[in-house]
């Protein structure tokens, strides 16, 4: 996995497991990798995995058993507040980068329904 | 831990390091960021116990670093293992010397950075001979582990082979190890403390991830921003 370097790590590593839940990669149950073995996967310090694992457990995304693993406990009731949160940032993100650019907001909201047309078109 | 107490070092006119202080712990990788001739090459050799300084302290758990060379594994710059030696004769060299020689991780190793125990260090690349030095320190068990540029003039799948096996055999908690380079895009996800060193000065010390959460930046453009601004100020 390639990570941004300019945003912490520990939080792309969260978003990548966030969106394996909501594409459905991964479901309760399903057990994850040891902190251990995705440090040595994705080449990352074993610190900021740690880290990373610890607040997956603290919102309850995962949970770590005693000699079995680390495992997916988030439902679908996680997963729907996980698509709603990432809907969201998308939108403030596309939001300020049109603004940005200088868009005003109705124009941004004009554009927005012609490329919907356009992609009915197609 | 690693000490540095007000530490400054001259070689001749050139002051190589100006009066710093920091300290390196287990259970962290860190890493020394600057350009050559910065100074780091000469934090490495203080706490090897190959250089001393002229003021200030340097302590390995609270003694004199010479006093502590069981438990550092460093891994010089320039290529110390003799060009007629095979892997084996440097380990076995290497081994008498050191208690806490691994010879179970040294056999696991070998495979995984795709060397061979006949392998003879003079008529060997560039690339396989920093694979060998990097082997020989990671088969020992040394809470302290010194890798001065081990990236350097190596090509980019030598790299990455470095940074997996590096990971391998770090042991979380237990060991602490400090990597100098002028290479930052290699390592930036490995380290989790920084230290921007130029003219033999610390510009920053800090926490990799708190400092990508403030800056919105990757360390590679903090060294630069750090550099920028140090130079302006002279």
């Amino acid at each position: 996995m390639d990570f941004d370097n300019s945003q912490p790590i520990y939080m792309q590593i969260i978003d990548e497991y966030k969106k394996s839940i909501i594409r459905n990669e991964l479901k309760k149950g399903d057990k994850i990798p040891s902190q251990r073995e995705y440090a040595q996967m994705v080449r990352v310090n074993p610190n900021t995995v740690q880290r990373a694992y610890r607040e997956m457990e603290s919102m309850n995304m995962v949970e770590t058993l005693r000699g079995q693993g680390t495992f997916i406990i988030a439902g679908e009731q996680m997963r729907e507040l996980m698509v709603k949160d990432m809907a969201g940032k998308l939108m403030k993100h596309f939001i300020s980068e049109m603004r940005s650019l200088g868009y005003e907001d109705m124009v941004t909201l004009d554009m927005l329904k012609h490329e919907f047309e356009s992609l009915e078109d197609e | 831990m690693i000490d540095f107490r007000n530490v400054s070092k001259r070689f001749g006119q050139v002051i190589a390091l100006d009066n710093i202080s920091i300290d390196f712990s287990q259970g962290s990788i860190t890493g020394l960021f600057g350009p050559n001739g910065a100074g780091k090459s000469t934090i490495m050799k203080l706490i090897a116990g190959i250089n001393y300084p002229d003021q200030g302290e340097v302590r390995v758990d609270g003694e004199f670093p010479r006093a502590k060379r069981q438990s550092i594994a460093y891994l010089p710059e320039i290529d110390h293992l003799y060009p007629w030696w095979t892997l084996k004769q440097a380990a076995n060299f290497i081994s008498t010397f050191y208690q806490d020689w691994d010879e179970l991780r040294y056999k696991d190793l070998i495979p995984f950075l795709n060397l061979e125990e006949q392998m003879i260090m003079g008529k060997i690349s560039k690339g396989q001979r920093a694979k060998c030095k990097l082997l020989l320190v990671l088969a020992r068990k040394a809470p302290y582990l010194l890798l001065d540029e081990p990236f350097s003039g190596i090509d980019l799948l030598t790299r990455e082979e470095i940074a997996d096996a590096l990971l391998r055999g770090y042991r979380e908690g237990e060991q602490a190890i400090i990597i100098s380079t002028h290479e930052i895009d290699e390592i930036e996800s490995l380290v989790d403390k920084v230290a921007f060193i130029d003219q033999g000065r610390i510009q920053l010390y800090g926490d990799a991830e708190q400092l990508r959460m403030e800056r919105n930046k990757s360390l590679v453009e903090i060294m630069k921003e750090v550099f920028r601004y140090g130079n302006q100020q002279i």
